[in-house]
């Protein structure tokens, strides 16, 4: 038996409290929470704004990514085909969504900034063929878009990869 | 009152229906004080306030795989939730829930089986009811699955006494083991509930842990312990211990309605039912506030409580109303 049994009683009043007051629950779908400017969701590639891909081709997210879910295949730019501005281009750029763990290395290890995570979490799918993300899926610009919030409300700086990419 | 054999089975099918219902409802009422409770919403996507979720849980279950343990024993294993099931559904056969009417010439009784030994008869399905954990245990063949159903018998034997015993003094005031003479003796004297408040009290915390209830819940005890006897139950297979579980709530709480609270008795007689459902209503909830508001006890202090408080009080209940009711008498 409780030392307290008074106290015990007293629970009973604090739960009973609860049920004239509105739930706090944030209603998923209806009510998207705003995440916090740094927030590690799905990954985007970027260009220059000249059109050339970023991405030089080099590997080096793949060697950083501790899931070792990105799979680059390299290739070289040629006069006629020049994809990016290096000399070489990736052929293929694959993510496998369903392993990442979104830990932001592949971003920390580009040397080009050429990827970068974006805001998106809203990722599921039905089947995990369609969580291995290709280049173009990657390139495109997402199209579901989740509110973020505020920036000048943390005062953590967002690093310069991700704000000028 | 006789009434034709073909009522009784009208009535049975409705009543069986009704608790059917009743249980699914239970769960969605649990689920939404629950989380009412605890700031949250509760179910509250399928249907209007999340009114079809039982239903929708119930097609779930349904649908899932129902599998086998490689070594289960085949029919126990199958016969375990069936015996839990049909034991608590059965129990509700003889509890009183209304007057009685006459509808054209025929005479419709208030319950479905006037048994003069109720009481015993109600006791008896319980203890059967054991079976359904003891067998589902030791039939999937699961080392966590005995342990647990070891458990829950040494639980549901330990407070079987107390429930018994704390219905005693509502025996002796009756003056009958029949809930039908129990509930016209409270009608035509005084709810149980005031003389015997010692009784109620037991009998109450007997049943928390007689269905099991939270803070009695050490069964299941799903945070800490493996779930206990029905580890290696899935689908509608684990689903009817749960039915059986919540039945068996819905079942105790009717009869403490019928033994302390005078059952279908209120202001307006023809409303029986109506007030009948309100008085579980209440129990049902009261049982869901107490889920909401006290932790889980230890194992050691849901023994000691069961042995060392509450049958003590029984016990010394049931004496001195028997001395009380020998002396007035
Ligand atoms: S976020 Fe981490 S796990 Fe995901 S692709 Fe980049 S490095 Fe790999
Ligand atoms: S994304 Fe960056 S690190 Fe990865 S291959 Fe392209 S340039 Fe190299």
């Amino acid at each position: 038996m409780s030392p307290q049994p008074l106290d015990s009683v007293k629970g009973f009043a604090v739960t009973f409290r609860q049920l004239f007051k509105k739930p706090i629950t944030q209603q998923y779908p209806e009510y998207k929470r705003p995440v916090y400017p740094r927030f590690r969701g799905r990954h985007r590639l970027h260009r220059h704004e000249n059109g050339l891909e970023k991405c030089v081709g080099c590997s080096l997210c793949a060697a950083a990514c501790p899931a070792d879910c990105i799979r680059v295949v390299a290739e070289e730019n040629t006069p006629d085909n020049r994809v990016s501005p290096g000399e070489r281009y990736a052929r293929i750029y694959e993510i496998n969504m369903s392993r990442c763990i979104f830990c932001g290395y592949c971003e920390l290890a580009c040397p080009f900034d050429a990827i970068t995570l974006g805001n998106e979490y809203e990722i599921s799918e039905y089947s995990r063929d369609d969580l291995i993300y290709t280049k173009d899926m990657l390139l495109a610009e997402p199209i579901k878009k989740v509110p973020v919030a505020d920036r000048d409300l943390y005062d953590t700086p967002i690093p310069y990869y991700q704000d000028h990419s | 009152m006789r009434e034709p054999w073909w009522i009784s089975l009208i009535k049975a099918g409705v009543i069986v229906n009704l608790i059917m219902l009743a249980f699914a409802y239970t769960t969605w009422l649990e689920r939404k004080l629950l989380g009412r409770m605890q700031n949250r919403f509760g179910p509250n996507r399928a249907g209007p306030y999340g009114l079809l979720q039982p239903f929708a849980d119930l097609i779930k279950l349904v649908r899932k795989e129902s599998f086998f343990p490689v070594a289960a024993r085949h029919p126990l294993y199958i016969a375990a939730p069936i015996i839990s099931m049909f034991t608590a559904l059965a129990a509700f056969a003889v509890i009183p829930f209304g007057a009685g009417w006459q509808i054209w010439h025929y005479h419709v009784n208030g319950e479905i089986a006037n048994v003069s030994i109720a009481l015993i008869l109600i006791f008896a399905l319980g203890s059967i009811g054991v079976y359904g954990a003891i067998i589902g245990g030791w039939a999937s063949q699961s080392k966590f699955s005995l342990l647990g159903s070891m458990r829950t018998c040494a639980q549901l034997v330990s407070y079987e006494v107390s429930l018994a015993l704390s219905v005693l003094g509502v025996v002796l005031m009756g003056q009958s083991l029949n809930l039908v003479d129990i509930v016209n003796k409270q009608g035509a004297t005084i709810w149980f509930f005031i003389p015997q408040l010692a009784g109620l009290l037991v009998f109450f915390f007997a049943m928390i842990a007689e269905t099991s209830r939270p803070p009695f819940d050490l069964p299941e005890a799903d945070t800490e312990l493996v779930a206990g006897y029905h580890t290696e139950y899935g689908g509608m297979r684990w689903g009817l211990f749960q039915t059986a579980e919540y039945i068996n709530l819905i079942t105790l709480s009717a009869l403490a309605v019928t033994l302390f609270f005078a059952g279908w008795h209120g202001p307006y007689a023809p409303l029986g039912p109506l007030w009948f459902l309100l008085k579980v209503f209440i129990f049902v909830s009261v049982f869901i506030w107490i889920r909401a508001s006290v932790p889980r006890l230890r194992y050691d202090q849901l023994m000691r409580f069961g042995w060392k408080i509450l049958l003590p009080v029984a016990t010394i209940n049931a004496v001195v109303t028997a001395l009380l009711v020998v002396w007035i008498s």
